[in-house]
């Protein structure tokens, strides 16, 4: 009721409901004032044109035609939703069923189901018209069967795609919940064009239906509905067109409410109201917010020897959603520097903004999201205004991403061929063969046997690691300078994983490009990474080099590294467990992100924000109330067994 | 089966297309054959009328070969069927098989011409629209396109052909107003065709483009940073043309239903009008004919569209196999 009663606020939800309200006053009318008008013969007043009288003129009968339009209605609507209901009882649930079922039987209804499909209501109702004879039962039946298999073809390819999306990528890049973004995203997919389809079959089946009148095919005389009187008028278009142009615009009028209606409907049940304001969707802004002003000139990475450039400045780096109600900071003041060949980690719980981070400094962010910075530099570039073909070139060529999904992050139509030459081809001029021949060299680095014929394979022909080794092969076609793997191994099973992981510390060995490596596990960053910084709340919480991560400074880093038994100091020590949930995006408190959830926290903290200050010569730290670097968080650790 | 499924899935795929293709147009012959097997009451009676002397129904039934045993008509039927003998038409007095001849080419005519059409604005215009159109930018040409093709939609192809019969040819006198004569003759009944077909099209192709835009893959393909033109034609095409081809070939096959009414706003000399005829006045032999023609080229259009989609999406190919 509620969502009946937004569709009918929007303008073209408004626009439908009224006509369709309009059709239901004479059906349910038009019989009644204007039947009589209808049925009276004139022979005096035959086939006369347009009057004040008859401003549709009359028939060969003397009729009003406009009279009969309006009697016609209700025939014409009664028949058409008898037949749409009768495909849609039949068509849905045997398509939706067919989804659900083993694959025999399943093949078997299908094929039974694309043998009907081809079936035209015309052709079914010719059929149907030889065997009882012309009339509107058999129309009303044609039609009604016809669109059936439509209908169970449509839900059956429904129900069954919507298990391929993949919505998680994106759940986790927003910070949304999975189970809230599934739900309505399923239902927004199946749902809308089902519904979608039902309503306009109505506007359909009266198309469909008034066809066969016309034809000759539908109701016959003495009856009549739109179809009949459009065909009759046909006749004398030269001398009165109104007649048969008046049954014709009901038909297209009643056909516009109902997709109107169903439109809107469809938009407002899958939320899909258009946003208010398109933006940009980088643009340059210097941060006014306080506490979101970026660090003091940054200190000197650690990893990056003194005089040589940075392969990637970042300073103050700050992604919104401002389109978003309430709109949304999910990534604040983010700064570091990236020396060539380094590898920095990027840790932190999912919503943390660390994805988004590695988003905007590709410049790759998705529609809706804005990026700002005081600075954003790749190899000395700014990116905010760089473009043109060298821009193309160098970033297509020497950024290449690895991004979490390799089941949904490589084209699923086109043969892995083309998209590990592409780049090559378009940026760098290589020969297709040439380009072919690289690649297959390169799927042979990252240890993919039988490259020559994987080349010629789809994606969905290869294994979840081959995948996401063919993507890491994809970013080598160039000269990576700086690589940025988004939870490249999250998706994958252990054994993969250590696999994938080895082809990373072999890649920085061998191409000496700098990896920007983002996960939730602090583990695998440490094996990996040199420095790693800790994102909470869309802050860099503290960046240390790995050496001093066991001994973090920032309780949340600290709680993160503990859980890990590895890298923890007290290897005695249970293992710590992190309480409480991370703050949404959306609502982040005014003081530390941490705090209600830090077992430090100041009265000071829920007020400010803690300004990045370095702890010791590259090691970042953003706290009131930092640990030293051998206390130990007691109050945090529980007993793992009492 | 299991090894060849391993070496060749796309193989099994095409020979179980092909095996399903020929085993639903036997259905469709069986189907022709039997539909006036199973009307009620004697159809010799129905289509003579009630004047009909016995003598002439005796005749008329054993012209038809409806006085032997079921199965031996079947086998009758078959075999005129493999020599291309449909029998003659009551009405018209002439082979069944010469009016097809002479009537199908221009009902193919047209059909292939309206095709073509929608298929060229459809994709081009959706690709473009959807493209521009992109996460909520231009809101106003979303809403102007939304606008025109959900009325084009609506507008059913006979009512648009009597519109455009008035105003071009009527109204304006630019266009001959029926019949097949030159080239002219052909802008109605092909724009009367393609129209409503190209407005649904076109309006899924930038929803799928929208769709494909979305996707992770996209992101993956915009890392590379190709031209918009690699993007669009090469990334979003291909994965925007499976849906367009499953509507399109419906829409095909609406084509084909569409045919007859058009043909017959026009006088169209094609077999779409002549199935109303062959029915109005009960001519057996010219509608088992007809309907049997009308079914194959249906099949054949979703047996090709099939093809072409395996060919296209792999993925649908191993998934229906
Ligand atoms: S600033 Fe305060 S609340 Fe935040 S982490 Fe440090 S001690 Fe905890």
């Amino acid at each position: 009721m509620r969502r009946l009663r937004a569709t009918v606020r929007t303008p073209t939800g408004f626009a439908g409901s009224a006509i369709l309200l309009l059709v239901l006053f004479f059906v349910v009318a038009g019989p009644i004032l204007w039947g009589p008008q209808a049925a009276r013969i004139n022979p005096l007043d035959i086939l006369a044109g347009p009057s004040a009288r008859h401003p549709l003129g009359t028939d060969e009968l003397g009729r009003d035609i406009l009279a009969e339009v309006f009697t016609a209605s209700r025939l014409s609507l009664e028949l058409s939703v008898l037949a749409t209901l009768i495909g849609a009882a039949v068509g849905v649930p045997l398509g939706a069923v067919v989804a659900v079922l083993s694959p025999r039987p399943r093949r078997l209804i299908g094929t039974l189901i694309n043998f009907t499909v081809s079936f035209p209501g015309l052709l079914l109702a010719i059929f149907l018209a030889v065997i009882v004879g012309v009339g509107s039962t058999g129309a009303v039946l044609a039609i009604g069967f016809g669109s059936a298999p439509g209908f169970a073809r449509l839900s059956q390819t429904l129900a069954s795609s919507v298990t391929e999306m993949d919505y998680l990528a994106a759940a986790r890049l927003l910070g949304v919940s999975r189970t809230r973004l599934l739900f309505r995203h399923v239902l927004r997919n199946i749902g809308e064009p089902i519904i979608l389809n039902v309503t306009m079959s109505v506007g359909g089946a009266l198309l469909a239906l008034s066809g066969l009148s016309f034809l000759g095919l539908g109701v016959q005389p003495p009856s009549y509905d739109w179809g009949r009187l459009l065909s009759d008028g046909l006749a004398n278009i030269a001398t009165n067109p109104l007649e048969s142009l008046g049954p014709g615009a009901a038909i297209v009028i009643t056909g516009i409410g109902f997709n109107l209606f169903g439109e809107s409907l469809a938009q407002v049940l899958g939320q899909r109201v258009a946003p208010r304001r398109p933006g940009r969707k980088e643009r340059r802004r210097l941060l006014a917010e306080p506490g979101a002003r970026p660090a003091q000139p940054l200190p000197a990475s650690p990893g990056s020897p003194a005089g040589r450039q940075p392969i990637l400045r970042v300073e103050g780096l700050s992604v919104t959603f401002p389109r978003q109600r309430p709109a949304s900071r999910p990534v604040r003041d983010v700064s570091f520097e990236l020396a060539p060949g380094e590898i920095v980690g990027i840790a932190g719980e999912s919503g943390s903004g660390k994805s988004l981070t590695a988003l905007a400094i590709a410049r790759l962010l998705p529609n809706g999201a804005e990026a700002s910075a005081a600075r954003l530099e790749f190899l000395g570039n700014d990116m905010f205004t760089w473009r043109g073909a060298e821009a193309s070139r160098i970033l297509g060529t020497k950024l290449p991403m690895v991004f979490q999904d390799p089941m949904t992050s490589l084209n699923p139509a086109l043969h892995l061929g083309i998209q590990l030459t592409e780049a090559s081809q378009v940026h760098q001029g290589t020969p297709r063969r040439q380009a072919l021949e690289r690649a297959a060299e390169r799927l042979r680095a990252v240890r993919i046997d039988r490259p020559d014929e994987r080349l010629c394979q789809y994606p969905h022909e290869l294994s979840g690691g081959q995948r996401q080794r063919a993507v890491i092969a994809m970013g080598l076609m160039g000269e990576p300078r700086l690589i940025i793997a988004d939870e490249p191994t999250t998706a994958l099973d252990t054994t993969v994983q250590r696999q994938v992981l080895a082809i990373f510390r072999e890649l920085s060995e061998t191409t000496h490009s700098a990896m920007i490596m983002i996960s939730h596990d602090v583990a695998v960053l440490g094996e990996l990474c040199s420095r790693v910084l800790v994102m909470y709340g869309g802050l860099i919480m503290e960046d240390a080099p790995v050496g001093e991560l066991a001994g973090a400074r920032h309780p949340y880093a600290r709680m993160l590294v503990e859980a890990v038994p590895d890298l923890g100091t007290a290897r005695d020590r249970p293992l710590a467990t992190i309480q409480g949930q991370p703050p949404s995006p959306a609502a982040l408190p005014p003081g530390c992100p941490f705090a209600p959830r830090c077992p430090r926290a100041l009265e000071r903290c829920r007020l400010e924000l803690p300004a990045a200050t370095e702890v010791s010569p590259g090691h970042r730290v953003r706290c009131f109330n930092p640990l030293t670097f051998d206390e130990t968080l007691v109050t945090l650790v529980e007993p793992a067994t009492p | 089966m299991n090894g060849l499924r391993q070496r060749h899935p796309s193989l099994e795929f095409y020979a179980r297309r092909s095996l399903r293709f020929v085993l639903s147009l036997l259905a469709m012959v069986i189907v022709s054959f039997a539909m006036i097997r199973v009307i009620p009451g004697n159809p010799v009676r129905a289509q003579l009328g009630i004047t009909a002397t016995e003598q002439e129904i005796r005749i008329r039934t054993r012209e038809l070969g409806l006085n032997q045993s079921l199965l031996s008509q079947l086998w009758t039927y078959l075999g005129h069927l493999f020599t291309g003998h449909l029998g003659t038409s009551i009405t018209l007095q002439e082979p069944v098989s010469n009016i097809i001849a002479t009537r199908l080419p221009n009902t193919l005519e047209i059909a292939s011409m309206a095709f073509l059409v929608t298929m060229v604005l459809s994709i081009s215009a959706g690709l473009l629209l959807g493209a521009f159109t992109n996460g909520g930018r231009h809101p106003r040409t979303e809403l102007s396109f939304t606008a025109t093709t959900g009325l084009l939609v609506t507008i059913p192809e006979f009512v648009l052909a009597v519109l455009l019969q008035y105003v071009f040819g009527v109204k304006l006198g630019i266009l001959p107003i029926a019949e097949k004569s030159g080239w002219t003759s052909y802008i109605m009944p092909v724009a009367s065709l393609s129209i409503p077909p190209a407005a649904a099209l076109s309006r899924l192709v930038r929803v799928e483009t929208l769709n494909a835009l979305g996707r992770d893959y996209m992101r993956t393909a915009r890392s590379k940073r190709l031209p918009a033109r690699l993007l669009y034609l090469r990334h979003v095409l291909p994965n925007v043309l499976t849906a367009t081809l499953t509507l399109g070939g419906l829409l095909l096959v609406g084509l084909i239903a569409g045919t007859v009414l058009v043909e017959t706003v026009f006088a169209w000399p094609g077999i779409g009008s002549t199935i109303v005829q062959a029915i109005e006045q009960k001519d057996y032999p010219l509608i088992q004919a007809l309907v049997l023609l009308l079914g194959s080229m249906v099949l054949f259009v979703n047996f090709v569209v099939d093809i072409l989609l395996g060919a296209i999406d792999p993925r649908s190919a191993i998934r229906t196999t």
